[in-house]
C-alpha cells in the first residue's frame, strides 16, 4: 500500500480565477479525501443589505458576481414582489426572460472555453470565448453594460428593448446558435474529450437528492429540477422549452447539458421576441408591505434563492441569498474521491463553481495608483464603443 | 395540491404544528425546535421534497430559523420556522438525514452564533481564523 500525501491545490485561483483552499489526501494517484476551505471573498453582503433600500439592493447584490449578475437582481425583486404580491406588466415578463436567458448563452460558453482550456484543449477556450463576444455586445446594446446590467427593479425593468435592436439580437442568437450546434457534435465525436471526460467525476442520482444540488450539476444526474418549469415565474409558463436531463452524471454529460442549455436559450429568446407584446415595462409600486417573500430563478449554474424579510420600512429587516454554488460546490465530495489526481481539478471546476455567489462578495477594486482618465472620460469612452457596435 | 401536503403534514404533527398558507405556492409551518427536525426528515424522506436552504433571522426572542422545503412537482415552497432562544442558541441538528445542510448549519453557526447539536464538523465556514470568538456578524447588535 502506498503512503498517503496531501496536495494543497490554492487558494490563488486554482481553477476559476477565485481562490479557494482544495486539500487532497492522495495515495500514489488516488484521491482518497478531499477537504476544502473558503471564506476567502467573504464581504458580508446579506448584513450590508439591511442597510439598502428596495429600490437599491438589485444593485447591490448585482454585484455578488459578474458572470450571473442578472441571476440575483431577479431572485432579489422576485422575492420583494412575493411579500405583498405585486403583479408587474407583461412586456416587463418578457423582458426579464430575455435577459436571464442571454446571460444563461454568456455563461454556459465561458464555462465550455474553461473547461476545455482545464483539459488541455485550448482551440475550444478560443472558439467559445470568441463566440461569447457578440453576446456580451448584445448586451451593452440592449442594457448599456456588458455586465451588472441594472435591468432589474421591483414592479418591473428599467429599461426597455428597442424594436430596432431586434434585428442584431436575431442575428447574434444565429451565430450562437450554428457555432454551439457545431461544437456539441464537435465534443460528442473527439476521442480525446471522451476520454477524459466520460466516467469521470460521476455524481450518483442518489448523491444529488442528499447533497440537494441544483441546476446543471442536478440535471445531467438524472434529476429533472429547474425553477423555469417547477416554479414558472417571469415568462417562462407562455415559452415552449424543454428541461435537458442526462442519466450518466459524469463531466461528459455535465458538459453536453450545458451546451443542450444554450441550444434551448437561443429558443427561448427566439420565442420572447415574437411574442413580446407593447405596453409599460414597470408598475408603480409604492411601498413594501409588512411580511416576508421567497423570491427564486434559474440561474445558469442553477436555483438561485432569496429570501426578504420586510418590517414595513424601507429597509428590509433580513436578506437571504443562497447561490446555487453554494449547494452545488459541496458535492465535490462525493465526485472526487477514488479518482485520479489529474482528474481533481476539472471534477471540481465541473459544477462551473461561482466562489464570489458561494460567499457573496462584491467586486474587487485594482488601484494602480496612477489616474490614466476620470470618470467622465472613461464613461464617454463607453458610450462611443455602444454607438460604434449599434452600427 | 398544496391542500394535501398542508393535510398530510397536519395528520402527522396534529397540534405540534401551526400552518399558515400566505398563498398557494408558499406555506409556512411555524413548529417547536425539538419538533422541526422530524418534520423536516418526513418532508424530505417521505413526501419527497427538496432542500433549498435555511435562513437564520436574529429576533428579539432568539434566532428564528427557517428550513425552505421545495416541491418541485407542486411548484410550491414549505417553509419550516422554529426559534432558537438566546442567550444560547441550540437546535438539533438536520445533517445526519440530509446531507446537503452541512454548510449552511455551518454558515449559521458562524453569523449568527447557533449551536447546531450532532453536526459533525461544526468548522468556521466563511470566517477568518482570526475572528474573535463569539462575536457573530448577522446579528442585530453589529452594525453594518
Amino acid at each position: 500500500m502506498s503512503e498517503r500525501c496531501i496536495i494543497p491545490i490554492g487558494p490563488y485561483h486554482p481553477l476559476l480565477e477565485e481562490p479557494e483552499f482544495f486539500k487532497f489526501y492522495v495515495e500514489g494517484e488516488k484521491v482518497v479525501d478531499a477537504e476544502l476551505r473558503i471564506g476567502y471573498n467573504h464581504r458580508g453582503i446579506e448584513k450590508l443589505g439591511e442597510s439598502k433600500t428596495y429600490d437599491q439592493l438589485p444593485f447591490l447584490v448585482e454585484r455578488i458576481c459578474g458572470i450571473c449578475s442578472t441571476s440575483h437582481p431577479i431572485a432579489n425583486v422576485q422575492a420583494a414582489e412575493d411579500i405583498s404580491g405585486i403583479e408587474i406588466p407583461e412586456r416587463a415578463k418578457y423582458i426579464r426572460t430575455i435577459v436571464g436567458e442571454l446571460e444563461r448563452i454568456e455563461s454556459h460558453l465561458l464555462w465550455v472555453g474553461l473547461a476545455g482550456h482545464f483539459i488541455g484543449y485550448n482551440t475550444v477556450f478560443m472558439w467559445a470565448w470568441r463566440y461569447r463576444e457578440p453576446v456580451l455586445d448584445m448586451f451593452e446594446i440592449i442594457t448599456g453594460n456588458r455586465n451588472h446590467y441594472a435591468m432589474m427593479k421591483v414592479g418591473g425593468v428599467r429599461r426597455d428593448i428597442k424594436d430596432e435592436d431586434i434585428p442584431g439580437l436575431e442575428k447574434a442568437l444565429s451565430e450562437v446558435d450554428s457555432f454551439t450546434k457545431m461544437l456539441t457534435d464537435a465534443v460528442l465525436d473527439d476521442p480525446i474529450i471522451q476520454a477524459r471526460t466520460k466516467g469521470v467525476g460521476v455524481l450518483r442520482k442518489k448523491d444529488a437528492i442528499e447533497m440537494c444540488v441544483v441546476g446543471p450539476t442536478a440535471r445531467p444526474s438524472g434529476l429533472k429540477i429547474d425553477v423555469r418549469k417547477d416554479h414558472p415565474y417571469a415568462a417562462y409558463d407562455r415559452i415552449n422549452f424543454d428541461v435537458i436531463t442526462r442519466e450518466e452524471g459524469d463531466v461528459f454529460a455535465k458538459a453536453v447539458v450545458r451546451l443542450l442549455e444554450i441550444l434551448e436559450s437561443v429558443k427561448i429568446i427566439r420565442q420572447c421576441l415574437k411574442k413580446m407584446p407593447a405596453g409599460p415595462i414597470e408598475v408603480e409600486v409604492r411601498e413594501i408591505g409588512k411580511g416576508e417573500g421567497i423570491g427564486l430563478h434559474e440561474a445558469p449554474r442553477g436555483e438561485v434563492f432569496h429570501y426578504i424579510r420586510s418590517n414595513g420600512s424601507n429597509y428590509p429587516e433580513r436578506v437571504k441569498i443562497r447561490a446555487p454554488s453554494f449547494m452545488n460546490v459541496p458535492s465535490f465530495k462525493k465526485t472526487v474521491i477514488g479518482e485520479s489526481i489529474a482528474d481533481a481539478a476539472l471534477i471540481t471546476a465541473a459544477v462551473d463553481p461561482c466562489y464570489c455567489c458561494t460567499e457573496r462578495m462584491a467586486a474587487i477594486d485594482v488601484g494602480t495608483g496612477k489616474e490614466i482618465m476620470d470618470g467622465q472620460k472613461l464613461i464617454k469612452l463607453s458610450q462611443e464603443k455602444t454607438e460604434q457596435l449599434r452600427k | 395540491m398544496s391542500r394535501e401536503i398542508i393535510e398530510k403534514i397536519r395528520e402527522r404533527f396534529k397540534e405540534k404544528v401551526e400552518i399558515f398558507e400566505k398563498s398557494p405556492k408558499r406555506i409556512y409551518v411555524n413548529v417547536d425546535k425539538k419538533d422541526s427536525p422530524n418534520v423536516i426528515q418526513y418532508l424530505f424522506e417521505d413526501l419527497g421534497a427538496r432542500f433549498s436552504i435555511a435562513s437564520g433571522v436574529d429576533t428579539r426572542a432568539g434566532i428564528e430559523i427557517l428550513y425552505h422545503m421545495a416541491f418541485d412537482n407542486e411548484n410550491l415552497f414549505v417553509t419550516v420556522r422554529t426559534l432558537a432562544p438566546k442567550p444560547n442558541p441550540e437546535i438539533d441538528s438536520i445533517v445526519l438525514f440530509l446531507p446537503g445542510a452541512e454548510w449552511i448549519e455551518r454558515e449559521i453557526h458562524d453569523l449568527l452564533g447557533v449551536n447546531f447539536i450532532g453536526h459533525p464538523n461544526l468548522e468556521r465556514l466563511l470566517l477568518s481564523d482570526d475572528w474573535p470568538e463569539g462575536k457573530y456578524p448577522l446579528r442585530k447588535e453589529e452594525e453594518s
